[in-house]
């Protein structure tokens, strides 16, 4: 199976529907009584003192603080990127977060306000959030986000091919993406919500590391289920044994949500305990939130100060 | 790298007095043996407890036979489900001082005492009341009559979760009890008597003595006892069985297992290996139905050790009231040695003994979780039973040869198989000899589901419909 198996012919996997079908419908599959069960359990690790303020920052560090409304203005990125560069702002030792996600059309506002904070630029391309347009629109979509400085681009799969069998087209397709991002890092979304079942949720990742992702992400956070701490267990262990088969290491990010610092501390909890230590890290583990950060940070002062403040001593956005 | 913080779980919910008596009809009274009760994760003294004597035992039993005769076997099962009711929902409310308790007294961890042991508990309390007024239902005639007087005995691995599964039925069908918990583990069921008297229930209808092996036999041998449950050791099974026999005594023994879980190529693995760890792990391996055989198939062999290694680095062994704590402490020093002595066996008949890293405390008894692998169907350490985190991992290459192997045992308590082919599980199990046999899972439990043995692994069966004809007379 996937352990034996070598980079080439991984590679070969991807020439046909039916070699496509042929491997992803060869992985173990997925109980979900079992899974949901393992992720519940992970749920009642205690995380508290030292181990949550170190959870807290890691978290922070690990945002990809998001914009991602058609009533979205330069105004409200600009004010945004600020933010993504310094959370809390009366509070220097804060950490920023890792990315600011916005649309490409957003990307020239947002570029600037960034440029040599270490904060990194993402935006959703490819005819986000269905994904349903033609390639070549999806392309141009990607390049023009890249070009205003994008450098990562969050992809939406092809659910619709992808759920009836046409693997080949989906793994075409986030090729033709990835080589369209150049440097820039690529998250695939699976939009597990709509895959319906975590044997899908298990190819779907297979298939989009196998095409070339960087990074695989549950949601666009536009379907009423987005991220949950089963799938993104299930996730986790695809990058795990796909890093075992291929020797290349691929990120995961739960995106929609994810609202509170308790939830957060569960999925790093499950992140520690499944892929391991080494995805503990803003380059291989993201949360895609827009309300998470201002939670953390209200935590965050709460441990250190003792006692909670409201919601007023942290900025809107 | 993600170093929990210890997070405790207060001991100041619980109030462990210094010395406990006995409870016979519905007081205490205190015993002429005293013996102590310690906390085996530091070896520290938790409270004397009373040895019952013979005559004491006696004095329990005529209690419970006058409560039986006046009181509780003419109640009407309405009334009898009454108290059980309250029984169950006092738990309820005490629960996370009971999971306390039983943490401290038995080393288990606290996630496990919490959320598993003390709601079952409940559970099974809330299932029998519900039966209590429709035994006539149950499909053992029209109007089944009580046996008498049980006498129970269970063991300290789940000390509070057998006490229910032996009483929760038992009051049920119309019996009273005279309960003899383990001599390591008997202090829940000390708080269990004071939740008998806060529900008020009538004297004499719950009797708990206290004690070891002597006790055990007083009560078992006790003519007046009309029912016998055991569960525990096969060895003491046996010496029950032979005090029992060629009297008129109803006798239930749940006794020792040596489980096959059992992996086939196309099973879940991820799964598969959450499953293998809750069957030989959880409880520390102190489950009579314990997973301690995994046969996995050839073809998959590897994929499986490997991912099971990786998953049992992660466990976390330690302070039992610790939220964090997957693996607390072994019962007792004589169950350590005894854990000691078979893995010892193992390794010197060949087998390759595996622990993961990890740092045991010093004071208390501890073991590390262990495999074992290249174990043969010869070597004793797949024959006997450990009753231990360790795991003895064999190989098969056909369904028919997974069968023929889990069933080369002298046990027949459980087993488990994972494969994603709904076909094959119904197959295995039609072929299984054991108890009970858990397709993708393991360990699950469940009041309405019956529990019990083939083989040596004792006869008659608790929980569900079933576990009621143990106490009635038909």
């Amino acid at each position: 199976m996937t352990a034996t198996a070598t980079s080439a012919a991984l590679a070969d996997i991807g020439r046909s529907d039916a070699t496509l079908r042929a491997f992803l419908h060869g992985l173990p599959g997925v109980d979900q009584v079992g899974a949901e069960q393992r992720a519940a359990m992970l749920s009642t690790r205690s995380i508290k003192t030292s181990a949550k303020a170190w959870a807290i920052d890691l978290a922070i560090r690990m945002v990809d603080l998001t914009t991602l409304e058609g009533a979205d203005t330069p105004g409200k990125v600009r004010a945004l990127s600020a933010k993504a560069r310094r959370p809390d702002p009366a509070d220097p030792t804060c950490p920023a977060v890792a990315a600011l996600c916005v649309y490409p059309s957003m990307v020239p506002v947002a570029a600037p306000e960034l440029a040599g904070s270490g904060v990194h630029l993402a935006s959703v391309a490819t005819a986000f959030p269905s994904g349903q347009a033609p390639l070549d629109v999806k392309l141009a979509d990607t390049r023009a986000a890249v070009a205003a400085g994008a450098d990562e681009i969050d992809m939406v799969i092809n659910r619709g091919a992808f759920l009836s069998g046409r693997y080949q087209e989906v793994y075409d397709e986030i090729v033709a993406v990835k080589d369209a991002c150049g440097d820039a890092h690529l998250k695939v979304i699976l939009e597990t919500g709509e895959l319906a079942t975590y044997d899908n949720v298990r190819r779907a990742s297979w298939l989009a590391m196998l095409a070339g992702g960087d990074f695989i992400k549950t949601s666009t956070g536009k379907v009423p289920v987005a991220a949950t701490l089963p799938v993104t267990l299930v996730m986790l262990e695809a990058v795990r044994d796909f890093r075992a088969a291929s020797g290349r290491q691929v990120g995961v990010k739960p995106a929609g949500g994810i609202r509170t610092t308790k939830d957060a501390i569960k999925y790093l909890v499950v992140v520690n305990e499944t892929a391991g230590e080494d995805w503990l890290d803003p380059d291989w583990f993201r949360f895609g939130a827009s309300t998470l950060l201002n939670d953390l940070l209200m935590q965050r002062t709460k441990l250190a100060t003792g006692r909670y403040s409201g919601p007023d001593y942290f900025t809107v956005d | 790298m993600f170093e929990y913080a210890p997070a405790p779980e207060s001991r100041s919910i619980v109030d462990i007095k210094p010395s406990y008596g006995l409870f016979v009809n519905g007081q205490w009274i205190d015993g002429e043996v005293r013996n102590k009760t310690v906390n085996p994760a530091n070896e520290e003294v938790l409270a004397e407890v009373a040895w019952a004597t013979e005559s004491e035992v006696d004095g329990a039993v005529r209690a419970a036979r006058a409560a039986y005769d006046d009181v509780w076997s003419k109640m009407p099962g309405r009334e009898r489900a009454k108290y059980l009711f309250r029984i169950a929902r006092i738990i309820q409310e005490r629960a996370r001082e009971l999971a306390v308790l039983e943490s401290l007294d038995n080393g288990k961890p606290i996630r496990e005492s919490r959320d598993v042991d003390v709601p079952l508990v409940a559970a099974h309390f809330f299932y029998y009341a519900g039966w209590a007024d429709k035994l006539g239902y149950a499909g053992f005639g029209p109007s089944p009559r009580p046996v008498g007087v049980a006498g129970q005995v269970i063991p300290w691995n789940f000390p509070l979760l057998m006490l229910a599964w032996k009483i929760a039925p038992a009051l049920a069908a119309g019996n009273t009890v005279v309960l003899k918990p383990a001599e390591t583990t008997p202090l829940t069921a000390l708080v269990f008597a004071e939740i008998c008297q806060e529900a008020e229930l009538p004297p004499g209808v719950v009797n708990i003595v206290t004690g070891a092996g002597e006790t055990g036999h007083a009560l078992v041998s006790h003519a007046g006892v009309d029912k016998v449950a055991f569960t525990g050791s096969t060895d003491v099974g046996r010496a029950i069985a032979r005090a029992v026999a060629g009297t008129r005594k109803k006798l239930t023994l749940e006794l020792g297992g040596k489980a096959a879980n059992i992996v086939f190529d196309d099973a879940p693995i991820d799964q598969a290996v959450e499953g293998i760890v809750n069957g030989i792990f959880f409880n520390q391996g102190h489950v009579c139905c314990a997973g301690s055989r995994l046969l996995i198939q050839e073809s998959v062999y590897d994929e499986v050790l490997a991912s099971l290694k990786r998953r049992m680095a992660l466990l976390r062994v330690g302070d039992p009231l610790d939220k964090n704590t997957d693996i607390g402490a072994i019962n007792s020093a004589a169950q350590l040695e005894r854990i000691r002595t078979l893995s010892d066996i193992g390794a010197s008949e060949g087998a390759a003994r595996w622990s993961p890293p990890c740092e045991l405390p010093d004071r208390g008894f501890w073991f590390a979780p262990t495999i074992f692998t290249g174990v043969t169907q010869a070597h004793r350490i797949a024959r006997e039973e450990i009753f231990g985190p360790v795991l003895s991992v064999l190989t098969f290459r056909t369904p028919a040869e997974a069968v023929e192997k889990a069933n080369n045992t002298p046990y027949g308590l459980s087993a488990g198989v994972w494969t994603d082919k709904g076909s094959r599980i119904l197959w295995m199990a039609d072929r299984l000899r054991a108890g009970v046999v858990w397709a993708n899972t393991f360990n699950k439990f469940d009041p309405t589901s019956p529990f019990g043995g083939y083989k040596e692994s004792g006869y008659g069966r608790e929980g569900g419909r079933h576990g009621l004809e143990a106490y009635l007379d038909v």
